[in-house]
């Protein structure tokens, strides 16, 4: 089932386009990755979502019904400007944050003390903010993203600002939640980040969408069918017919695009001029993808 | 949709009740303006012991004003030419040489004082006034009266102002305690509308720098999120004002309980009860003032001030919140305070020359009927009595204008608190109030 789908949204800022006759579909239980460079409308999308903007035109369907007022309540936002109520105790913060989500305070109560207890915070409920360590306002902000348990929970650059050990803890916390059902919209224009982490991507360049799947699928397309080979040849003189070729203290380093042959075959060939150190296929990272995608559309 | 409003409310009015220095605010402010009018009048007062006598020399060439000296002046008539009176002054010996020349009684013209400093006005004013009725008496007495009949015959009228209602009721009224009434509650509204809507302005700043705004609202409506702001803040000032009223209630029963047991303990001996005192004609003052309060609607007083603490309030408030989202530091809000200052300068202006003056002038009617000066004006008017016609007119427009400045902020409002970092000024305003 598809929880987030967007039909042909479209949205400018006077003469700015932002977003142009924009589709995209979130499957349920999924973490979707929304990828492009800073300015490519990411954040409006998002905006949009939440309905902190209005759309120009187009159609946003939540769990299969029209966009409205109502879904605050089923969605969870981490802006990638973000903050917190610095004179405000953690635990009143949190309860505020739920609240105006539309929680009940005394199930949010409830709610508070588990996330607290369970990001060891417990003991800081009765701090102000200002009176935290960076880190563990940032646990709290996450908390405060999270408290009401969206079914979809939007992250806009939602590692920018951690630091790597508190990036990890939340990594894993938005891997829990993805575990219990939650659906994971995140955007980023770090993308070695979500590679392993997102199981479908979107591609947003200037407005467009210019590429989107799951991440297995696109790598699988992307492949060129060039290997990369290290090899201790018999023959000090072994010149083989592929490229980029380095000979370093009598080890082989070469590339070959492999045409018609299966791997199987190069590899048994190779074998018989000498010891194989390594055999690996090259396949373009989702960052090389995306630059080719840009230089293709922009060749267009 | 409320039940978020009210949240908002909530929350902005518990942060700040709380704070250690709303107490503070709350317990100080009543005590620092009698404080500093009482350090003024003791300056002032030790100002004119007799130590800081100012010694005026006299160089008079009618041989006939003979000045007498008092606690603020001292006359010496050293008989001594202009020029070394003037020297006198120079070398500090005295403070100011008054030259009178040879006078015609009829045009008294050519009297001149020398000092090394300016002179206060009010020396001049004693001075004037002291030649004037020399030469008053001089004259008198010349057309053969004598000035003594003539200050025996001096009488002092008072009249008491009796207002008639339609339904046929009096009541005591006294321009003075009208006006004072008058002038208090048109400042407090003025400072009210002031310090309560830069909070309002400083905590929508805090919302953007802090950058909590976009979670915010991503949960609430901008709409939803401006009105709890302004409303949960006006409560804030509300409370304070309550707190005040009961502060001085009970600071003045206490007082008045003090001197309420003192006086009849000095009147023991003619009088025999309380009742006689406020009966007593020996007490024509403390009879008058008595009458006075209870003539004066203070229900009518205190609840007009509210509806116009609460409409001014959320007119301007408005404001302070669009100027707050537009900026992003509390240092940029200075170019937008042009059209929240002038309407509250004009209001408050307009209060001191014209409303007090006369309270039912053209003028005077007008600032208490648009609602940007009406709240800070009809303060002036209130307690003279305004007809029921007018204050529900006034309060119908207030009503209409803080929706429209609440409709067209919350157009600038929702813009304004996502945009971060670029220059914003009325064009780019402009074009944020037209959009939609």
């Amino acid at each position: 089932m598809e929880i987030l789908s967007i039909r042909s949204l479209n949205k400018s800022y006077g003469s700015h386009v932002a977003l142009k006759d924009f589709d995209l579909s979130v499957s349920q239980g999924k973490i979707f990755g929304l990828l492009g460079p800073n300015g490519a409308g990411k954040t409006t999308l998002i905006r949009i979502v939440n309905q902190i903007i209005d759309r120009d035109s187009g159609d946003i369907f939540i769990n299969e019904q029209p966009l409205k007022m109502d879904h605050v309540r089923n969605i969870g936002y981490l802006p990638e400007e973000r903050g917190l109520y610095k004179g405000m105790k953690v635990k009143e913060q949190l309860l505020y944050f739920a609240q105006i989500k539309g929680i009940k305070k005394n199930d949010a109560k409830q709610k508070i003390t588990d996330w607290l207890e369970r990001l060891n915070l417990t003991q800081w409920k009765d701090k102000k903010i200002q009176d935290l360590s960076k880190g563990m306002a940032q646990k709290v902000q996450f908390i405060a993203t999270v408290i009401h348990r969206p079914d979809l929970l939007i992250l806009d650059e939602p590692f920018s600002g951690f630091d790597p050990v508190n990036a990890e803890i939340i990594k894993n916390e938005i891997l829990e939640l993805r575990n219990q059902g939650v659906t994971i919209l995140l955007s980023t224009h770090r993308m070695e980040s979500v590679e392993l982490l997102c199981d479908e991507i979107a591609m947003v360049n200037r407005s467009r969408k210019i590429l989107d799947g799951t991440v297995k699928s696109i790598k699988e397309e992307a492949k060129t069918n060039v290997f990369r080979v290290k090899m201790i040849p018999e023959n000090a003189e072994f010149v083989p017919i592929g490229e980029g070729l380095i000979r370093q203290d009598g080890i082989l380093e070469f590339q070959l695009t492999l045409k018609e042959q299966k791997p199987n075959d190069l590899l048994r060939a190779l074998m018989a001029e000498g010891e194989i150190l390594g055999f690996e296929e090259i396949v373009p990272s989702i960052e090389e993808i995306f630059i080719q995608k840009i230089n293709e559309s922009h060749g267009e | 949709m409320a039940n978020k409003i009210f949240l908002v409310i909530q929350r902005e009015y518990l942060a700040r009740v709380k704070k250690r220095s709303f107490l503070l605010a709350t317990l100080i402010t009543p005590l620092v303006f009698p404080t500093i009018l009482g350090l003024f009048l003791w300056i002032g007062l030790s100002d004119t012991t007799s130590e800081n006598r100012k010694v005026i020399e006299v160089v008079d060439e009618n041989n006939f004003f003979f000045l007498e000296s008092d606690e603020l002046y001292s006359f010496s008539y050293g008989e001594l030419g202009q020029e070394n009176a003037k020297l006198l002054v120079q070398e500090g010996a005295r403070f100011g040489f008054l030259y009178i020349p040879d006078l015609d009684v009829e045009n008294p013209d050519g009297v001149i004082f020398y000092s090394e400093e300016t002179p206060p006005i009010s020396m001049i004013t004693s001075l004037q006034m002291l030649l004037q009725r020399k030469i008053e008496a001089f004259r008198l007495e010349a057309s053969g009266i004598d000035p003594m009949i003539l200050s025996s015959y001096k009488t002092n009228v008072d009249i008491q102002t009796i207002i008639l209602s339609e339904a046929g009721g009096e009541r005591v009224s006294n321009s003075v305690v009208n006006y004072a009434i008058g002038f208090l509650a048109g400042i407090l509204i003025y400072t009210f509308i002031f310090v309560y809507g830069n909070q309002v302005m400083q905590g929508v700043i805090e919302e953007k720098s802090s950058r909590i705004i976009e979670i915010l609202v991503s949960s609430l409506k901008p709409f939803q999120l401006m009105m709890g702001k302004i409303i949960g803040i006006g409560a804030v000032g509300l409370t304070q004002f309550l707190i005040w009223i009961v502060l001085i209630t009970a600071v003045s029963s206490v007082v008045m309980g003090y001197f309420g047991m003192k006086m009849p303990q000095q009147q023991m001996l003619e009088m025999s009860s309380q009742q006689e005192l406020f009966s007593t004609a020996n007490n024509p003052e403390l009879l008058e003032i008595l009458q006075l309060i209870q003539g004066l609607d203070f229900a009518q007083v205190t609840l007009t001030f509210l509806v116009y603490f609460v409409g001014g309030f959320l007119l301007y408030g408005a404001f302070f919140a669009a100027i707050g989202a537009a900026v992003d530091s509390p240092s940029d809000a200075q170019q937008f305070m042009f059209p929240v200052t002038i309407p509250l300068l004009v209001a408050y202006m307009g209060l001191f020359i014209f409303v007090l003056d006369d309270p039912n002038s053209n003028v005077s009617f007008w600032l208490s009927i648009i609602p940007f000066t009406s709240p800070v004006a009809m303060m002036g008017r209130v307690s003279f009595g305004v007809p029921w016609q007018e204050l529900t007119l006034s309060i119908a427009l207030l009503v209409a204008g803080f929706l429209s400045t609440t409709w067209l902020a919350g157009k600038i409002y929702r813009i304004g608190i996502l945009v971060h970092g670029s220059k914003v000024n009325y064009k780019v305003l402009w074009k944020w109030l037209k959009q939609n």
